[in-house]
Formats: structure tokens, C-alpha cells, sequence
């Protein structure tokens, strides 16, 4: 089926999301739209899966226009959506999961599931496109790799001609994005169209038949997958880019943070952190590297006093925090950027002055006794939001209408505004677009240049890749190496796979060879 | 189904330069501003309201048994019903001609008397349940923390003597008490165990009245003498002085809320621990990740809140009664619901929302006297009022008017899992 | 190929799993209240009551046709050994701990013999006095009934994502509208009918402004309440209050002995000789927990109230799905009110629910949201209230005051939401407006 999209446009008030944008997606092929965070890509496929009605513009199935007036229409009519936060109900079946809205229900009115045909044909889609999913499995209970494969079969199970995945690889381990991969091209080759959306500029050079590439909105270009990342990172973010972060070696002193023996249980039983040890030098950054959902978050909440350990001892310049409060450890010198800035952050409906000091208001020289000195507040929000080029009509502006790159510079500003020993990032940069991306990536150099160390925690391994001084590896709550930067990123992905320190580097020095088509 | 923003820019950009005064005014008066949509509320109630009175009214009710054959005398006597009620209302809160002149000047002044009276302890426990709001939490207790300060307060007030001014002062620091103990049961319960305050404070009420009703029977507690469920008196001492000569029945009792409203509103927005509670209310996990104690906070949150509707409580024992029933909370806990909410949680707002809903209970006893009408109806009112403001886009849809949809009224709901 | 085909058991998340010991400290004060309530069983009520005498439980009404022996048990011996049962409870708890599986198990028997031992105590405070035990449980069953309804009506919503605080209003109008039109009408029937649309009529308000105008759910229920409250206490006072044989007098149920059923010692008396309204309900708690788990309907409302993004994305109407729910909701929620008025034969009071609309909520967090674990907390807290009345008839050894008792009820609600309950996991989307499509 040819799907084609001609002139879209869609407005949020005076935002233009999506700016006459044209799309020509052949049966058969796989088709990339890349682009950074921000640049429309998630609202065109809203537009199409018809969640959003287009201000103008059409859509046209086999060269025939078709409106949807929501997802109903555009499954019925083949189209199927993998949303990049999963549509999945974690306390439900994969077979469940795979049946709402479709249901099978055996023969009378009450509409009684029919459960057995559920699984029988979650089994069959299963077994045509060679994607194991397990339908009696609760989706909680599973991976994230296998997660996704159930939410491709629920898509495949409605007859979907045109697949489209948004961002599919943001949880995946490299392994998994080669499976992923094989995935699609099999798809493909049996006649499914996939629209597969991304910023990462490696997958897309690795799957891709067509590539269309959105800026702001609009489409800026259709370059060849052959083309070089530098070329197609310069078409996204319309200016040429440095696809490294400069920095100066590290010049690391005396150990700052002294992790020993951190084993972390939580209230099911499930081990989530089992047994990490490492330390942390002044003046380096020490990236924690691993799929989400291996410990790290729970080694960083750790580390800030959020989460308590079951065992083991937490030393900040030899000092034992590991029963301090939260409060005492930002004061001992600890800052935190959490990974979810609107969740644990920042208050969304206070002011950016107000969240500025979040974390401070309570000391010099913004309390006064029991009261807060409102000026000193004023005059800080004025310093920041100066320094950290943050733009908001005014101090007072609500923290919720920022843009999220803005809002995890109000974050970061309020950490560095404080002299510190430890800096704790996690995903720092996720959802962010380029320049405020390069802009973070600048700020935290720029700490441990002050002798700060650094803890940085990401999903991304190019950012690991460029920011990193010594690189750990988390899987299964372990960490299973410990590398120093200039390490493969093949080595550190088999690692992030679970594989020892032994064989991921002999396999990683061996050229990696499964990019071909 | 697109929500039309598109629509909304177009129709707001003015076709004239500059908008004259009159238009500018006609513009504001049909925008969703809070004030506009509060007087609307007010008048979308009233309405209700007289339909509820016109087809509850007997001789309305009569006559509309032979609305056929004349109509006239239906709606004649359901308009007299509904303009009775209302004009009672007004007599009995604002000014009563028809005894405003058979006393001293004083006299006149009676039904604005009565309302102040009635609003101190509505602005007191208002106060306390939109200051547990802020800090994000459903304080419905105030009911059981009015009856406890009452206890507390009433008790010291009549079993204990001391002289002029430290009695009543100790008396009022009794009643603190006991409202911020009893509302620090159920915060210390959510803190340590997560129950959700709702069904604890609820709970606590009916506790509280169970509670006053066997005070009622103990004998140190009770009027000697009597056989009625009613306590001893509070002694003179005790009692909080008449503001001004009599008639007129509001007491010191109203300077305290003044000055409880002006403590509320440094405290939110100038103080250290006022911003903790905003903060821990509208977000308690970056108040976490900001190293604030959520589970203290909610404590200290309902221990203040139930500090004011005990304040409330000794507003009642100490000044408008001078001993305990079992109705010494008059309505005054749930009534201060809806004052709270009226006043969006704000303290000032909420000064004049319990002189608001202080009008209406006073009046509502005349029109209770005078006509046929129950003074429920002033309860019906009240709830009305709220629902609509609560739901400006209701609002807006009623009367037609523009503006973006207003969300700031509206708390982000939270679960029983936060 | 066959690397993908990979056993369906590995596929499954595989982070090592250890079983939980609760902390130390926890076990401790759990096992010290243990240890304390089990020695006020052995002093205050074992050694505290007088000796020698019996306590009776008679098990069958007068008249039966197949009788079953009164239980007869010395009573201060009995009180003594539940008491150090407790106790034993308790010290284990601190010495060894239990797994949490065993703690409640442990936890619901301590209560019980709590109950039990309390019970003989109180039977010794005049001799000869017996407890009618089946009575108790009749009794039991039938303050259940507004409970069980008004919990099922909580349930109903709350799985959509609806947090329904309004129960308490939809009872008291639907007790209201049902005394009303009942009496107006002389037909019970008609009453009940009316209850339940009173009932269906508030969880339109309640839908639309939770739905439609996203009102923060909480306070919206608590001003509905409100708003009920006054409307009826209004109409009360114009109508009733003035003329209670035209307007409040609403006709009674007949009660039903089912055939061959009614018989059953125990059981029978107790479930099969009920009215009208109590078999609807126990139809309802069948056909709503196995609707809710095995049919389409039960699917599509547990999808909107844990993830409602996701069941908009496969085409499922999520706003439409929560109105119905709320609505229906309300429909059962009325009948609880009808219970109270209709089905006890009673008129109507101002405020005559008295809170039993929030103590149905509570027995659906008590429940954890399941239609059988709401019953058998709201069973629970129908026993407390029927306890209390039982109590204040047969007196006990030392008096306690009639006012104490009858806070019984709501002591045990606070009990279970904060003691018993533990933090407890509410659908995902509970409380949380769509504001999607």
C-alpha cells in the first residue's frame, strides 16, 4: 500500500508543529524521517494515526484521500503505530494487551473473552514474522526488547500494511537493535511499508531505503542513506556540527566518591542493585553506560538519599553519608539532576525564580530566619537565567510553559549555582535538541574542569562516548566492566548486552560487521 | 476532534487599533476572569435556587394543580415565594427595614452584625481547610477539629478561673490545641502509614461527635442541674468581648480570623515553611529530590490547619455561645468546604468568601423565620455556587463567554497512590 | 530464524528474586502490639471476667427446622487461650518473623480471637446472658448490604479511573428519592426504581464534571455531598417534615425464603431468607466480578483506568467508557441508598448514611479494588456496626458507654486504611482526567 502525505500542516497556537510537509512512502520500503527532538516528527504520525485532525494538507492510501477521524479509522484502514512510550498495560497479558480493542469474544451477546483464540493468534502473527513474544506473560514481567515485539504483533495483528515506529531503538541494547533491525527488513520484504522514526543517525544509515529529513517542522531535504553522518546531522540541525565534545583530558585527584558493596532489594523481592562498587576521582566524569532498567537508576537515587540500600556504604570525602537525609547531602555538596526533570525536578506550576532555588531556600542568602528574602530570590533568578541563556518571557514565568530543553537548564543552573564536590546527571540530555544538547554537554565539562566529580548516567552512548573520562558498564544490576574512555562502542554495547569484560573485548576489537543489508 | 486553538487566535485579534474603554470593559466582562465567573456562579445559583423553592412551595404547588385553566396564579405565587425567600435573605444579612429604625442606630446595623458573626468561624476553618489544600492535601475534618477545640477550649473555659485576660487567652491556646491534635492524628497516619486523609479526617468526625455526646453525659462536663445535653457555662472571663454595644453580636472572635488570614498569607508566601508546604503540595517528588521531608510536612500541614478550625471551635464557645450542645459545629466544618474552595484556597479570597457564605447563613435563619422556606436552602446555594466556579468552562458554555480554558483553578488530581 | 524462536520462559525478566524479610524494626513493633493486645485479652478480658460462667452462642433462629446446637464455651478459659494465642503470635513475630503471606493470615486470626474473647467477656457481665450469634451474623449481613452496594459502585468507578467520593451522596439520595416515590406511589417497586436513577442522576453530575470539565475528582465528591445534603435535607423540611404519612412513610420489603435453601442450618437463615434487594446484590457481585475479568467490558474499563492513552490508541472511547461506568455506578450506589429506606422498612432522616457512603470507600481500598476483596472488607465493617448495636444490648462487665461503641465502625475504618492496609496500589489512572482526544 502507498501511503503519501501531502502538504500537512499542523498548528498548536502560534506553534507550527508541522509546516506543509510532504511524504511519499513506496509498499515495500523502509522509509526514515529523521530528526531532532522538537522538529514535528511525533506530531505528523499523530496526524496520521488520526489523533490529530491537520489544519491542511492531506492523506492519500493507493492514491485515494482518506480522512481519520482517529486511530480506529487508521488501523482499519492498515495503519499501525509503535509509539516510542509503549501503549502497553503493564498489569495485563500480552495476549490481553494484543486484544483490547479487537477483542475476541466467544459466541453470544455478554461478549465474554475468548482468551484461547487470543493466544492462538498472537502465536500465529508470532511464528509468520519470527517475532517470540510470549502471550500468557504479564508485559510487566518482560524485558523491554520483548515488550516492543509485543507491541509490533498487536500492530501486525490488525492487518497493518504501513508500520510505523517512532524512536523504536531509545530502550534497546545493540543486540536488540540488530534484532530489530532483521525485524524490519523481514517486514519489508513481505510487503509492509515502515516509517521509521529516529534521531540517531547510525540506525538510520543502517535500515534505511529512503531517508526525509524534518527541520522545524519542515522537510529540508531527502538525502541518501549513503550519506555521510556529518551531512545528514548538518541537514537536521541545519548548521554544520560537531559531532564530538571538545574537552581536555581529565585531570583526576583525590577520591571524592567511595561507592562499596551498594546492594539494593525492592519491596517484591526483585534485586535490583546486587553488589556495586566503584570510586569517583575530583576532576573527572565517570559514566554509568547500560539499558535502562539495569540498576542505574537505583545506584543514583542511592546516591542522593531517595532510595536506601539494603547493604553496603556510601563515602563522600571518606565521610559515611549512607543515613544522611537528602537535605544533609545537598548540603554536604552533592548536586542532582534527576532523569525525569518535570517529575522530580522542578515544581511545575512554581515560578523559574522559585525553582531556582528549590533546593536552597532554606540558606544563605536567600532565608532570612523563618521568612525568604524575596529580592534575593529576584536577583538570583536574573543572574541564571542570564548565565544559562534561559529563555522565558520572565523570572516568573511558570516552569511548565518552558520548553524541556530550557527546563533542564533551569535544573542544571541550580545545581552548578552551588559550590560542589559531586554532581550526579542522569540522562541529561534526554529529550533535548541539539543546541541545548551542546550546551549541557559544555556546562558539565566545564564542572569537572573545576574539580568537581562527575557522575553521569546514560542510555545514550554517544554520549557516554564523548563525555566519559572511565566508563562502567551496568547490566542485571551488576556492573559487569569498568573501561576507560577511548574504549570500542562495540565493546561497551556487547557489555551493555551482558557479555564479560573478557569476551566483549576481544569480540569488540574485531570489526563490527552487522550493518549490511 | 481538534480542540480550535487556530479558531481562538483568529477571534481574539482585534480588528481596531485601540479598543475603547467601554469595549475594553465589555471584553473583560466576558472573559473567564475568576471575579466574573464568580458572580455568574452566584447568579446561576440563585436561579437554581428559585426553581427549587417554586416547586417545593405549597401554595405554588396548589395552584399549579389547575395551571390549565390559570397560569397566572402559578407563577404569581411561585414568584412571591421565590421573592420572599430572597429578600429574607437579604434582611436577615445586609439591612432589615423593617427594624432598622425601632432602636438606637446599633439596631440598623444587626444583620450586618449577624453576618460578620457568622463569617469568623467560616473564615477560621475556611482558612484551615484551603491551607491543607495548598500543601496538597483533603482536609474534611474540620467538622471533628472544631468540636475538639471547642472541647478543649470550652473546658478551660469553665473549669478553670483566672483573671480577665489570661483566661481567655489560655482558653484560646486550649482550643488550638485540641483542633491541631486531633488533625494530627490523621497526619500523622498519612505520613507514617499513607492513609489517604480524606477517609481518616471524615472518620475523625464522626469520632468527635460521638465524643461530645458522651462529654455531654460525664458529669465535670456538663450543666449540673439539667437533664439537656448541654455543658456548663463558660465564665465571663473566658469569653472573647462584643466588638461593639448590643444588639450587635460579633465578637473579637473576628479580629482573630482577620489576623489568622494575614498569618496564613505570610506564611504561604513569605516564609521558609510556607514554601515547603507549596511546594510539597504541588510536587511532592521534586520536594523530595529538593531534599524536603514530604511526611513531616503533611504532619505539620494538618497540625496547622487543625490549629484554625480549632480557632474556629473557640470562635464558637468563646464567642458567639457561652456553652457546648451537640451542635456546637452549626454546619461550620463542611460549609468551610465550600468557603475554601470559593476562595481558591487563597487567604484573603477566602476572608471574603466566608463573608459571603456568612451573609447567606445569616439571612437564612430570617428567611427561615419569616417565610416557609428551610434554610437548607442556603446550603444548596452554597454547593451550587462552588460546582460552577469549580467548572469555569461550564461556566463559560452557560453564558457564552470567551476565553482560553482556564486550568489554574483546577489542582492536578491526585489518586490514592499520592 | 530459529535464534528468535527462543523458549517462551526465557523470554520472561530474569533479575534475581529474593524473598523479602520484613525489617527488623518492623517486626519488632508489629510483634510488640501482638504481644500487648494478646495480654489485654488474658488480663482484661480472661482474668477480668467472672468465673465459672458460660458463654453462649446460639447458631439457629427459633422455629427452625433443623436445629443446630448452641456453642457453648467457659468463657474466662476461652478468653485466657485466644489471648495467649495472640500473644504466641507475637513473640514469634519478634523472634522469627512471618513471610508476608503467613502475616496476614496471622494478623485476620488475631483479630478474630481479639473478637471472640471479647465477646465471652462481655457475655459473663450478667449470668445467664446468651449471645444470639446468628443474630449477630444476620445482623452482620444486613448493615452490610448499603456497604457491599455502595462498594460495588466504588469499585465500578474506580477501575475506569473515576475516584468516586460521592457515594455517600448517591446513597442518601437514592434513599431519599426512594422513600419519596415510594410512599407517593405505595409500591415498592416504584421506590426502588427511583432510588436507583436518584443514584444514576448524581453519577451523571459526578461524570460530566469529572469527565467533561475536569474538575479535580476529590473535592468535586465531597461538594456533590454537599449538595445532596442540602437538597434533601431541603426537600425534607418543605415536604416530609410537614406531612410525613404523604411523603415519608415508604413501604417494606417482604422477605423471600428461598426454597430448599432457606433451610440450611446457618447458612440458610442467614443468606436465603432475604428481600428483594439483597438477592439483586448478591446477583450483582457475581456478574460484576466475572465481568470485570472475563468480558470485553471488564477489559476495556481495567485498560482506561490503568493506562487510558493506551486504550485511546486502539480506537476505544475512553471518556464514553468512564461515563458509563460512573453512571452505572451510581445506578448501584442508589440501590444501597434504597436498602436503608425501602429495605429496612425505615423513613427517611436528614443525613441518614451517616457515613456509610464513605465506608464503602474505604472498603474498596481496603479491597485493593477487587469486587470480592470490597465485600468481604465491607462485610468486615458491617460487622463492627453490628457488633456495637449487640453489645449495647447485652451489657458488658464493666460498662462502656453507649457512645464509644458506637464509634466502633469508624475506629475499624481508620483501622483498616491505615494499619491493616499497608501502601496498596490503586489503578495506574485513578483520580487522573484524560485529556486526550
Amino acid at each position: 500500500m502507498k501511503l503519501e502525505l501531502r502538504g500537512i500542516t499542523k498548528r498548536f497556537g502560534s506553534l507550527v508543529a508541522n509546516d506543509h510537509i510532504d511524504l511519499v512512502v513506496e509498499p515495500g520500503e523502509i522509509h526514515a524521517l529523521l530528526g531532532e527532538n522538537g522538529a514535528g516528527k511525533s506530531t505528523l504520525m499523530n496526524v496520521l494515526y488520526g489523533l490529530y485532525e491537520p489544519d491542511d494538507g492531506e492523506i492519500l492510501l493507493d492514491d485515494v484521500p482518506v480522512r481519520f477521524a482517529g486511530p480506529g479509522e487508521a488501523m482499519a484502514a492498515g495503519i499501525g503505530m509503535v509509539h516510542q512510550h509503549f501503549m502497553l498495560i503493564p498489569v495485563f497479558t500480552v495476549a490481553e494487551n494484543v486484544m483490547l480493542g479487537h477483542e475476541e469474544t466467544k459466541a453470544g451477546p455478554l461478549g465474554w473473552l475468548d482468551r484461547r483464540a487470543a493466544r492462538r493468534k498472537v502465536s500465529e502473527v508470532s511464528r509468520r514474522y519470527g517475532l517470540a513474544v510470549p502471550p500468557d506473560a504479564l508485559v510487566a514481567d518482560l524485558p523491554v526488547g520483548v515488550q516492543q515485539r509485543a507491541e509490533i504483533v498487536k500492530a501486525l495483528t490488525r492487518d497493518a500494511k504501513v508500520l510505523v515506529l517512532d524512536e523504536p531503538t531509545a530502550v534497546l541494547t545493540p543486540r536488540e537493535i540488530d534484532d530489530l533491525m532483521a525485524v524490519m527488513r523481514r517486514l519489508r520484504d513481505a510487503g509492509t511499508s515502515i516509517v521509521f522514526i529516529s534521531h540517531k543517525l547510525k540506525e538510520v544509515k543502517a535500515v534505511a531505503d529512503k531517508v526525509t529529513v524534518i527541520r522545524r517542522g519542515k522537510v529540508v531535504g531527502q538525502p541518501s542513506p549513503s550519506a555521510s553522518e556529518q551531512e545528514l546531522a548538518s541537514l537536521m540541525v541545519g548548521r554544520p556540527v560537531k559531532l564530538t565534545v571538545e574537552k581536555e583530558p581529565a585531570k583526576p585527584a583525590d577520591v571524592v566518591l567511595d561507592v562499596e558493596g551498594l546492594r539494593v532489594v525492592d519491596p517484591t523481592g526483585v534485586v535490583q542493585v546486587d553488589g556495586v562498587s566503584f570510586q569517583v576521582r575530583a576532576g573527572e566524569i565517570y559514566a554509568i553506560a547500560g539499558v535502562q532498567g539495569n540498576g542505574q537508576t537505583e545506584v543514583t537515587e542511592c546516591l542522593l538519599g531517595l532510595e536506601t540500600p539494603t547493604e553496603g556504604t556510601i563515602r563522600v570525602h571518606g565521610r559515611n553519608v549512607s543515613d544522611a537525609s537528602v537535605h544533609d547531602r545537598l548540603r554536604l555538596g552533592i548536586g542532582y539532576v534527576p532523569e525525569d526533570r518535570l517529575h522530580d525536578g522542578l515544581v511545575g506550576s512554581f515560578s523559574v525564580a522559585e525553582n531556582l532555588v528549590l533546593d536552597m531556600y532554606d540558606r544563605e542568602p536567600f532565608a532570612k530566619g523563618v521568612a525568604i528574602d524575596l529580592r534575593a530570590v529576584a536577583a538570583n533568578a536574573a543572574m541564571r537565567i542570564d548565565e544559562f541563556d534561559v529563555r522565558t518571557p520572565d523570572a516568573e514565568a511558570l516552569a511548565s510553559t518552558l520548553s524541556g530543553g530550557n527546563q533542564q537548564k533551569v535544573v542544571l543552573a541550580r545545581e552548578l549555582s552551588r559550590p560542589l564536590k559531586l554532581l550526579v546527571v542522569a540522562q541529561p540530555t534526554r529529550g533535548l535538541d541539539v543546541g541545548s544538547m551542546e550546551f549541557v554537554h559544555r556546562r558539565i565539562v566545564s564542572e569537572r574542569d573545576k574539580g568537581t566529580a562527575v557522575v553521569l548516567v546514560s542510555t545514550e552512548l554517544d554520549e557516554v562516548l564523548g563525555l566519559a573520562d572511565r566508563i562502567a558498564v551496568m547490566y542485571r544490576g551488576r556492573i559487569v566492566g569498568e573501561v576507560p574512555a577511548g574504549t570500542s562502542a562495540d565493546e561497551i554495547g556487547l557489555l551493555m548486552a551482558g557479555s564479560t569484560s573478557q569476551e566483549a573485548a576481544v569480540t569488540g576489537a574485531a570489526p563490527h560487521g552487522a550493518s549490511n543489508e | 476532534m481538534s480542540d480550535a486553538p487556530v479558531a481562538e487566535v483568529a477571534a481574539s485579534e482585534p480588528k481596531h487599533t485601540a479598543p475603547s474603554r467601554a469595549r475594553r470593559t465589555a471584553l473583560w466582562l466576558r472573559s473567564t476572569h475568576p471575579v466574573v465567573v464568580t458572580v455568574l456562579a452566584f447568579v446561576a445559583s440563585i436561579i437554581v435556587g428559585g426553581i427549587l423553592i417554586f416547586i417545593t412551595d405549597t401554595p405554588t404547588r396548589k395552584a399549579a394543580k389547575y395551571f390549565f385553566s390559570s397560569p397566572g396564579d402559578t407563577f404569581s405565587r411561585g414568584w412571591h415565594a421565590v421573592s420572599q425567600a430572597y429578600v429574607a435573605l437579604f434582611e436577615g444579612s445586609i439591612f432589615d427595614p423593617h427594624t432598622a429604625f425601632h432602636g438606637s442606630f446599633w439596631h440598623a446595623l444587626s444583620p450586618l452584625s449577624e453576618t460578620l458573626l457568622n463569617a469568623t468561624p467560616l473564615i477560621l476553618a475556611g482558612l484551615a481547610v484551603g491551607l491543607a489544600f495548598r500543601a496538597g492535601l483533603f482536609n474534611i475534618g474540620a467538622q471533628g477539629q472544631l468540636i475538639i477545640g471547642a472541647v478543649f477550649a470550652g473546658y478551660v473555659g469553665f473549669a478553670w478561673h483566672l483573671p480577665v485576660v489570661l483566661h481567655v487567652i489560655v482558653a484560646l491556646v486550649a482550643g488550638i490545641i485540641g483542633g491541631a491534635l486531633w488533625a494530627g492524628i490523621a497526619g500523622w497516619l498519612k505520613a507514617r502509614t499513607g492513609a489517604h486523609e480524606v477517609i481518616t479526617t471524615i472518620m475523625l468526625n464522626y469520632v468527635a461527635v460521638a465524643l461530645l455526646g458522651y462529654l455531654l453525659t460525664e458529669n465535670g462536663f456538663k450543666r449540673s442541674g439539667s437533664n439537656q445535653a448541654i455543658s456548663r457555662i463558660v465564665d465571663g472571663n473566658a469569653r472573647l468581648p462584643k466588638l461593639f454595644p448590643a444588639p450587635l453580636r460579633v465578637h473579637a472572635g473576628l479580629i482573630i480570623a482577620l489576623l489568622a488570614a494575614a498569618g496564613v498569607a505570610w506564611l504561604l508566601n513569605r516564609s521558609r515553611l510556607g514554601f515547603q508546604l507549596r511546594a510539597v503540595g504541588a510536587n511532592q517528588f521534586a520536594a523530595r529530590t529538593a531534599g524536603m521531608d514530604v511526611g513531616r510536612n503533611y504532619i505539620v500541614s494538618l497540625v496547622l490547619s487543625g490549629a484554625l478550625a480549632g480557632l474556629a471551635g473557640c470562635s464558637q464557645i468563646l464567642g458567639t455561645n457561652s456553652s457546648i450542645t451537640g451542635d456546637i459545629d452549626a454546619g461550620i466544618g463542611f460549609t468551610a468546604i465550600t468557603v475554601a474552595l470559593l476562595g481558591r484556597a487563597q487567604p484573603w479570597p477566602t476572608v471574603l468568601a466566608g463573608l459571603l457564605f456568612g451573609a447567606f447563613q445569616a439571612g437564612g435563619v430570617t428567611m427561615q423565620s419569616r417565610t416557609t422556606t428551610p434554610i437548607d436552602l442556603v446550603n444548596v446555594l452554597q454547593s451550587i455556587i462552588v460546582l460552577f466556579i469549580a467548572a469555569p468552562a461550564l461556566i463559560r458554555a452557560l453564558f457564552r463567554l470567551r476565553g482560553a480554558a482556564d486550568t489554574s483553578g483546577q489542582q492536578l488530581a491526585k489518586g490514592w497512590n499520592g | 530464524m530459529s535464534a528468535v524462536q527462543a523458549q517462551e520462559s526465557d523470554l520472561v525478566e530474569s533479575h534475581e528474586v529474593v524473598e523479602v524479610a520484613a525489617s527488623q524494626r518492623s517486626r519488632i513493633v508489629s510483634g510488640a502490639v501482638l504481644v500487648v493486645v494478646g495480654l489485654l485479652c488474658v488480663f482484661g478480658f480472661g482474668l477480668g471476667s467472672h468465673a465459672g460462667y458460660d458463654a453462649t452462642f446460639h447458631l439457629s433462629p427459633p422455629g427452625a427446622s433443623i436445629t443446630v446446637p448452641a456453642l457453648v464455651a467457659p468463657a474466662r478459659i476461652v478468653s485466657i487461650a485466644l489471648g495467649a494465642l495472640v500473644v504466641a503470635f507475637g513473640v514469634w513475630r519478634i523472634a522469627r518473623g512471618f513471610s508476608r503471606r503467613t502475616m496476614r493470615w496471622v494478623v485476620g486470626v488475631s483479630i478474630a480471637a481479639v473478637v471472640f474473647s471479647f465477646l465471652c467477656w462481655s457475655l459473663t457481665g450478667t449470668k445467664g446472658t446468651s449471645l444470639d450469634l446468628l443474630g449477630l451474623l444476620q445482623q452482620t449481613i444486613f448493615l452490610a448490604v448499603p456497604l457491599i452496594l455502595g462498594a460495588l459502585a466504588g469499585v465500578l468507578c474506580e477501575r475506569s479511573g473515576v475516584i468516586n467520593v460521592a457515594i455517600e451522596g448517591q446513597m442518601l439520595g437514592g434513599a431519599f428519592a426512594g422513600a419519596l416515590l415510594g410512599t407517593i406511589a405505595h409500591n415498592a417497586g416504584v421506590g426502588i426504581i427511583a432510588a436507583m436513577v436518584a443514584g444514576g442522576l448524581i453519577g451523571v453530575l459526578l461524570a460530566v464534571f469529572a469527565i467533561k470539565y475536569v474538575v479535580n475528582q476529590v473535592v468535586l465528591g465531597v461538594v456533590i455531598n454537599l449538595l445532596v445534603l442540602g437538597l434533601t435535607g431541603y426537600v425534607y423540611d418543605a415536604l416530609m417534615a410537614r406531612d410525613q404519612n404523604t411523603y415519608n412513610t415508604p413501604p417494606g420489603l417482604h422477605a423471600i425464603n428461598i426454597p430448599g435453601l432457606a433451610d440450611i442450618p446457618i447458612l440458610g437463615p442467614l443468606l436465603f431468607q432475604q428481600n428483594a434487594i439483597v438477592y439483586a446484590m448478591y446477583v450483582l457481585i457475581i456478574v460484576i466480578d466475572v465481568a470485570l475479568f472475563r468480558s470485553r467490558w471488564g477489559l476495556r474499563t481495567r485498560a482506561v483506568g490503568e493506562h487510558p492513552k493506551a486504550a485511546d490508541t486502539v480506537a476505544i472511547n475512553v471518556r464514553r467508557t468512564r461515563f458509563i461506568n460512573v453512571v452505572v455506578g451510581g445506578l448501584v450506589a442508589g440501590l444501597g441508598g434504597a436498602s436503608l429506606t425501602i429495605g429496612s422498612a425505615l423513613p427517611f432522616g436528614k443525613s441518614m448514611t451517616n457515613g456509610k457512603g464513605f465506608i464503602a470507600l474505604a472498603a474498596v481500598i481496603f479491597g485493593r479494588w477487587s469486587p470480592r476483596g470490597a465485600v468481604g472488607a465491607a462485610l468486615l465493617f458491617g460487622f463492627a456496626d453490628a457488633l456495637q448495636n449487640v453489645l449495647s444490648f447485652i451489657g458488658t462487665p464493666v460498662a462502656i458507654p453507649s457512645q464509644f461503641l458506637s464509634m466502633l465502625p469508624y475506629l475499624a475504618t481508620i483501622l483498616a486504611v491505615a494499619g491493616l492496609v499497608g501502601r496498596v496500589r490503586a489503578p495506574a489512572a485513578d483520580g487522573e482526567p484524560y485529556v486526550g482526544r
